[in-house]
């Protein structure tokens, strides 16, 4: 019976071309607004590493006290940052299974090729632990050694685009490279690693940003050789030192610090520590205010941090709503549509076919609308997804794909849209009184 | 017109009135807030930065030694103040819009809290010309306070001299002259030597509404901390000139790392983000109100369809034409006002919705004023087809069966 309703649905829209082609037009379009925010919402609001979100954790202590609150609509939160002097202690009590503190660098470096020009790279001073913490997929070689943090070698790891760059893609392990006027001894090459956001640092990177991750070098070294911080450096108070080293003594935040802790008890011991470690602090007069640290997961600290940007959130709003203006007017047309043919509906009323009956031939006759709606809409969302980074930052846009899930999901929202606005129609076609329209005719 | 039949019709067929009215209301909803958001996106675009725009150019130099970096400075301005259509050059910390922004508090009391995020420019000798400020009040910095300016330890300027912005000179000494007051931050002082006309922050969405216009110019002997070139040429060669500039630079540093823009493209970048939402919502709007209007069109012809014969009968017993074109009309304007009324509540909530969870401020009355005409006037355009179709129909209709 449903196949012989979908032939009928075929005749009848073919009997009103206009009508059907704007209905179908309609759906489409709002589908695909919809469904080409909500692929760009998707890539940025998604897990960056899934397997293991939950168990990575960000410490934040209170260091600048009720003083250095940016703003109270934050919940009171501490700095999202931590100092050198409490980052670098962190380091050395060495609680978690993993951490390392971080902080982002800009090097120059002069390439071995002597035609090529110095170029700046991005990159970040981390420990040793980091690329264990976050499962780093090396290419060729490995990351340094812990005993190179201690010794504060002169190592790099360099990733893939900048291998290709400067090494023509090739096993560059072994090799030195010139970094601000210094030789580092490359001691691995990554597999094109370039998360998004990149999470492990969002305070210094917003998350989403078009600056490359090219080397990583270790935290003690880079601290060595006064490489200076690139990311944000937020003060509550003025160094009383100058420079690099007066902002190392200083109570001024630019350091990210993450942890990984494999369950509920390493978690809760962390957290003791962490507790213990801001009251000994205060024991020792450092601090006069009351304990406020906390301990997110990676989840939940990017959702403190708004690194979804409010323009992609807005977009998907405004999206929405469009999505919901066209169901409106899908559902006006396809009133006009049914209760023109109120005359057939009395016939096959009076012929015997229940109420049930005539739903079914409706609404298949609105699937109908929206399966094809959905097909432009698909269209439409390619299109539409090739055509966003007119729209959106490219370091979002890049991000924004088409998968089978996203192909099935707007034929699925067309489909089941457009029957959702049929139902008022198709129930005021099924309440036609066959007697009345018998008459009438 | 009588608008009682119109009422009594329309609650027979109440619910494709209430689609329509429903259709109008999102229309409206959607069309006050994403005007409104347009419009703010444009005026941010276009914010009033006293500069001269068209001739700047900005060159980033990178990776220079630090220790040698006052050599090089200088070295570099001088090479580049040699050029052939270069007006002026001069070193600063960073440019306007820039996106390594330098921000401090500053009180115009001492022990006083700041409460606004000052963009803090650092700026060598000739810097005044080379970005084309305009002077409202007092001098620009002498030969000697240029020679006398660094950093100290603290980030504060070692000068005892600045420049405010026309909002600061305002905002902190209301009604009295802003020459020869004091600005303090932390255990500095600096004295008010000239007043010079609004420019804008280095990263105005960082310093907020308050800190756009917040501006203080410090003079700087060529260190390390003045790493932008800022190049001012005729607009006509502007392009050529920064060209040659880079090229010049590339030769004077080679270990350098260089970026160079003309200013017109440091504003253009900055605000693209801004300006892509704004283009997005220009389409939205435009398919909505595609969209309303062909939905308006299609249920007023079904409309129509149906009630050939009673049509027929009114223009059997006398009424014109223009009747019932005016019947069709009053009717579409009675639905678009209850939609539009509909609508403007609905814009109300999602402004504030949106003022709530994201930087959008209040709108104000008139985008609702228009975006209530806009659907009218789309209402009424819509109609006007079916309603010509409508006021066609011969009287003859009455006497037929279908």
């Amino acid at each position: 019976m449903l196949g012989y309703y979908f032939d009928l649905a075929i005749r009848s829209l073919k009997r009103s071309p206009g009508l059907t082609a704007l209905m179908i037009l309609i759906v489409g379009f709002g589908v695909a607004a919809s469904m080409t925010s909500y692929s760009v919402f998707r890539a940025v609001s998604g897990d960056p590493i899934p397997w293991k979100s939950s168990r990575l954790f960000v410490p934040q202590i209170d260091m600048w006290g009720p003083k250095g609150r940016l703003d109270a609509t934050n919940n009171n939160d501490p700095p999202d940052a931590m100092d050198y002097l409490d980052a670098t202690a962190l380091m050395r009590d060495h609680r978690g299974k993993y951490q390392s503190a971080m902080y982002r660098v800009s090097p120059s470096i002069v390439p071995p090729d002597a035609h090529m020009h110095p170029i700046n790279v991005g990159g970040h001073a981390v420990y040793s632990e980091f690329f264990a913490m976050l499962d780093v997929p090396f290419k060729y070689g490995s990351a340094w050694a812990a005993d190179s943090d201690a010794q504060r070698a002169a190592v790099v790891v360099i990733n893939a685009k900048l291998n290709q760059k400067l090494f023509g893609g090739n096993n560059s392990v072994g090799k030195t490279l010139d970094i601000d006027g210094k030789d580092y001894r490359i001691v691995g090459v990554l597999d094109n690693w370039t998360p998004k956001p990149v999470y492990y640092d969002v305070v210094n990177t917003g998350g989403f940003t078009a600056d490359q991750e090219d080397v990583f070098l270790p935290f003690t070294r880079a601290i060595d050789v006064d490489m200076q911080n690139d990311g944000n450096t937020n003060c509550s108070e003025i160094p009383k030192g100058s420079g690099f080293v007066g902002l190392q003594q200083s109570s001024c935040v630019w350091i990210s610090y993450m942890v990984e802790l494999d369950d509920k008890a390493a978690v809760s011991s962390y957290k003791n520590y962490l507790d213990g470690y801001f009251n000994d602090q205060k024991a020792s007069g450092r601090f006069n205010w009351p304990l406020n640290n906390r301990l997110r997961d990676l989840p939940a600290w990017l959702e403190s941090e708004h690194v979804v940007p409010s323009d992609t959130k807005i977009s998907l709003v405004v999206a929405l709503g469009l999505l919901i203006a066209c169901l409106v007017n899908t559902a006006g047309l396809l009133l006009a549509k049914f209760l023109r043919r109120s005359s057939e509906i009395g016939v096959r009323r009076a012929l015997g076919a229940p109420r049930m009956a005539i739903y079914t031939q409706f609404l298949v006759e609105a699937g109908t609308v929206g399966l094809t709606g959905g097909v432009l809409g698909l269209l439409l969302t390619w299109i539409g997804i090739h055509g966003i980074s007119w729209v959106l930052p490219k370091e979002i846009a890049s991000l924004a794909r088409v998968d089978l899930n996203l192909l099935a999901l707007t034929l699925a929202v067309a489909i089941i849209a457009t029957m959702l606005a049929g139902l008022y129609p198709t129930f005021r076609a099924s309440r036609v009184q066959p007697a009345l329209q018998l008459k009438t005719n | 017109m009588e608008i009682r039949p119109i009422l009594a019709s329309l609650h027979k067929h109440r619910v494709p009135a209430l689609l329509i009215v429903l259709e109008i209301a999102l229309a409206c909803a959607v069309l006050c807030n994403a005007v409104f958001m347009v419009a703010q996106c444009v005026i941010d675009g276009r914010a009033p930065n006293a500069i001269d725009e068209q001739g700047v150019s900005v060159i980033h130099i990178g990776g220079l030694d630090g220790r040698l970096a006052a050599d090089s400075v200088s070295r570099d301005v001088a090479a580049l103040r040699a050029m052939p259509g270069v007006k002026t050059v001069a070193a600063i910390n960073e440019p306007p819009l820039g996106p390594d922004a330098m921000f401090n508090g500053f009180a115009s009391k001492p022990n006083e809290e700041p409460q606004v995020n000052s963009s803090v420019y650092l700026i060598g000798k000739g810097a005044e010309q080379a970005l084309g400020l305009k002077l409202l009040q007092g001098r620009y910095f002498t030969d000697e306070e240029y020679a006398q300016g660094e950093l100290l330890p603290n980030h504060q300027s070692a000068s005892h001299v600045v420049l405010v912005n026309q909002s600061d000179a305002k905002r902190w000494w209301p009604g009295q002259s802003a020459l020869g007051q004091q600005i303090y931050s932390d255990i500095n002082t600096w004295t008010v030597i000239g007043v010079v006309a609004d420019v804008i922050a280095q990263d105005p969405s960082f310093a907020g509404v308050s800190g756009k216009y917040s501006s203080v110019f410090f003079p700087q002997r060529p260190s390390a901390e003045l790493n932008n070139y800022i190049l001012r040429s005729d607009p006509a060669d502007r392009d050529h000139v920064l060209q040659q500039a880079m090229q010049t630079l590339g030769k004077l540093e080679p270990g350098a790392v260089l970026e160079g823009k003309t200013f017109a493209d440091v504003r253009a970048d900055y605000f693209a983000g801004s300006r892509n939402l704004a283009w997005m919502l220009v389409l939205v709007c435009v398919v909505m109100l595609a969209v309303t209007a062909l939905g308006i069109v299609g249920l007023t012809s079904f409309w129509v369809g149906q009630r050939r014969k009673q049509i027929g009968i009114r223009r059997a017993v006398g009424a014109s034409c223009r009747q019932i074109l005016a019947y069709f009309q009053t009717e579409n304007f009675l639905l678009s006002t209850a939609g539009v009324l509909l609508g403007l509540v609905l814009a109300f909530a999602i402004n504030i919705y949106l003022m709530r969870h994201y930087e959008v401020s209040r709108m104000p009355w008139y985008y609702l004023g228009g975006g209530a005409a806009a659907l009218w006037l789309l209402g009424q355009l819509a109609v006007l087809g079916p309603a010509l179709r409508a006021a066609s129909v011969p009287p003859v209709e009455a006497t037929r069966t279908i």
